[in-house]
């Protein structure tokens, strides 16, 4: 998706925080939330543009429903202050922001049918009866419903009721939708179809997205940018690539897709710097970009996509890093193989395509092979 | 029958649990079902003087058959005098008043109450339930005390120069309406309570997140969530309430006649026991009206 609406949104189109002058739609300046003691979100600072898709991703209670709470007007900031168009949101009510928000919970009407749960926010904004009706039916049918609009929640399984979560939220049009968790409950081929829908709506509508989610190939594949979160703080603000490829912290690394990680100490070795990790048998070479020093602690960190593995040693050199080991484990995943390679005392995870089938491939269980990867493509983390 | 008795035993697996549900029927059976059929049989017989004072259902023929006596001209009796006709659609009125007085003050106080910390919460409760460690005669007759000429609420308004001769408060309806919906209000609230303490309050966020302001927000969802509650309730005050007879009594002074007065005048004064169980097993028919009615709601509800 990332350059289909350059053309028509111009030259910034999927990345409007670049572009110059840009102003932030939904404006966040240092704002906290404490429940008592507690703090929930803690000091941050965030801004979207237009027409983003905003992944908000961090593990179970990191304070992002908090935050999209404070978003809607549910919870007041306990310090801070959130702006969206321009417009301070300090005591806006929840009914006057032009936010919608999909509960985590759903938090549909029980006693309203399906289409009158749809109906709803439209009818309070004065919507004409037949464009109410019109909406709902279009709104329905993109969420594959149609055929419960009379059915009240309780008679739904749990992706349908999400369905009408979803349905609730999208059919209003706000210019900022609050999605939490918006699609955790839906099928493979149902969830890329509302993927799709989403990413549609954006472009049609221009609507500014907020996405909680937990799952990160869904954060990757639809967002403009993701907010990693911990502990009610931004851990790392960036585009999918930036935070998969170019993770600052071991927190990030780890939290987004799997990666190696080797602690070590950073030596002197021969000409140039090297990390002299105690679980390994021999050094690793240290990527360009590190700029420490000697004596420093720091984590290696290489994803398993990027790491070789061969029976004969590699060429070696300056550029890359060669380690010999011995295949502990490997998992057949279809199109792909996760290989377990046992170097030194640590093990080091790889994954492989499939290039061959299965009963014809050259490296399995307890083979002597050489891991190894280039420089450039592990990351030095300090944090 | 004994079939069909025993797959239901069966479905309940275990002799215990189907003594758990068999002992509440019996319980039914015995006080309740057994009385009513004896208030209907007098109700269809005749006053006589005698020790019962009514006839009996069978009685030994001359010819030695057994014959059974159906005497309706006591309900007859009862749709033709108009003092009773009149008495029970008094009684409907002031009771369909106090079920609204009791909602309206109720509703507000259970809502407040289910939306208290969880500490304060059980205070107000045990509030609402406190009145019920004292007797029910003693919190009426100190009623009398506040309402009298020379009461409480008259002196207190004499003193501050509101008005200069006492109001008539007591011996009227208005005390009726006080004293039932002073008696029957927690009946309301903890119905309500109850209700309400399960309603969900992202419901309301919902609401106000897609535009609604609180008023539309109670009109449009609190309201129809608390309905059960509402029928609950009101049932529980205005089914005792059509009965009541010693509020009127006590507090009417005999210028408010309710169906429970007339019940009580034609069993102990006028010794009439055949038409004051005609008076009762019409009360209960007027009752199961709206009980029915409930019924049939509910049922609509839970299906689709
Ligand atoms: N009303 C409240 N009172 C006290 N603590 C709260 C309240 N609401 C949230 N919290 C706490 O704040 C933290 C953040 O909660 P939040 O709901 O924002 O988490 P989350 O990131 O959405 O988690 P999840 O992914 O599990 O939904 C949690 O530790 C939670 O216990
Ligand atoms: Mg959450």
């Amino acid at each position: 998706m990332s350059q289909v609406n350059d053309a028509a949104a111009g030259h910034y189109g999927d990345r409007p925080w670049l572009a110059p002058g840009a102003v932030p739609f939904i404006h966040i300046q240092g704002v906290s939330k404490r429940f008592g003691d507690f703090v929930a979100v803690d000091n941050v600072d965030l801004e979207i543009y237009k027409g983003e898709l905003f992944a908000l991703l961090g593990g179970s209670g990191c304070g992002k429903t908090t935050l999209l709470r404070m978003l809607a007007g549910f919870e007041e900031p306990s310090s801070g202050n959130i702006f969206i168009d321009g417009a301070d949101m300090r005591s806006v009510p929840p009914y006057e922001r032009p936010v919608n928000m999909m509960f985590q919970s759903y938090a549909l009407f029980p006693h309203m049918r399906v289409e009158q749960n749809v109906a709803y926010g439209l009818k309070r904004d004065g919507v004409p009866p037949a464009e109410v009706r019109r909406r709902v039916e279009e709104m329905l049918a993109m969420v594959e419903l149609s055929d419960f609009a009379r059915r009240k929640p309780h008679q739904l399984s749990g992706g349908q009721r999400q369905r009408v979560a979803l349905a609730r939220a999208l059919v209003k049009r706000p210019k900022v939708l609050l999605l939490d968790e918006p699609l955790a409950a839906l099928d493979k081929r149902l969830r890329e179809q509302t993927q799709f829908e989403l990413m549609n709506i954006q472009d049609k509508l221009g609507v500014t997205f907020i996405v909680v989610t937990h799952d990160q190939e869904e954060a990757m594949t639809l967002s403009t940018r993701i907010a990693v979160m911990d502990a009610g703080r931004f851990v790392q603000i960036g585009t999918p690539t930036e935070i998969y490829e170019y993770p600052q912290t071991r927190f990030t690394a780890s939290f987004i897709g799997t990666i190696n990680m080797f602690e070590g100490t950073v030596v002197r070795d021969g000409g140039g710097l090297a990390l002299d990790c105690a679980d390994l048998p021999m050094r690793l070479a240290l990527p360009e970009h590190f700029d420490g020093g000697e004596g420093q602690q720091i984590t290696l960190a290489v994803r398993p996509e990027k790491i070789r593995m061969s029976k004969t040693q590699d060429a070696g050199g300056g550029a890359v890093v060669s380690l010999p080991g011995k295949v502990r484990d490997l998992a057949y995943m279809g199109n792909l193989s996760i290989y377990r390679v046992e170097v030194g005392k640590a093990v080091v995870q790889i994954t492989a395509p499939n290039q061959r089938r299965l009963d014809q491939r050259e490296i399995t269980w307890d083979d002597e092979v050489h891991v190894g990867w280039d420089t450039a493509s592990a990351l030095a983390l300090t944090e | 029958m004994t079939r069909g008795l025993q797959t239901a035993l069966a479905r309940l697996q275990g002799g215990w649990q189907s003594v758990v549900v068999l002992v509440p029927y019996f319980w039914l059976l015995l006080f309740f079902l057994v009385p009513f059929f004896i208030v209907l049989k007098i109700s269809l017989a005749e006053r006589i003087i005698a020790s019962p004072p009514f006839s009996p259902l069978f009685q030994w023929a001359e010819d030695g058959a057994l014959t059974m006596r159906l005497l309706f001209d006591n309900f007859v009796w009862l749709w033709e005098d108009e003092l009773y006709v009149e008495t029970y659609l008094n009684s409907l009125r002031i009771s369909i008043v106090s079920t609204i007085l009791c909602l309206l003050i109720g509703y507000p106080i259970a809502y407040g109450i289910s939306r208290a910390r969880p500490t304060a919460r059980t205070i107000l409760l045990l509030m609402v339930i406190l009145p019920f460690w004292t007797s029910f005669l003693l919190r009426v007759y100190a009623w009398i005390g506040l309402l009298a000429d020379q009461g409480t609420i008259n002196n207190l308004l004499i003193f501050l120069g509101v008005i200069d001769s006492p109001i008539r408060l007591l011996y009227s309806e208005f005390a009726v309406y006080v004293g039932i919906v002073y008696t029957y209000v927690p009946f309301m609230i903890l119905p309500l309570y109850a209700n309400m303490e399960k309603l969900d309050l992202s419901l309301h966020e919902a609401a106000a997140d897609l535009g609604a302001r609180p008023l539309t927000t109670f009109f449009t969802v609190t309201l129809p969530m608390t309905l059960p509650g509402i029928i609950a309730g009101s049932l529980l005050v205005f089914i005792p309430a059509t009965g009541e007879f010693v509020i009127p009594d006590l507090l009417g002074g005999g210028n408010v006649l309710m169906i429970g007065n007339v019940l009580y005048g034609e069993f102990n004064a006028n010794h009439d026991w055949p038409v004051a169980a005609a008076v009762a097993v019409a009360l209960l028919v007027v009752l199961v009206v709206p009980m029915m009615i409930y019924q049939r709601v509910q049922a609509r509800e839970s299906g689709i």
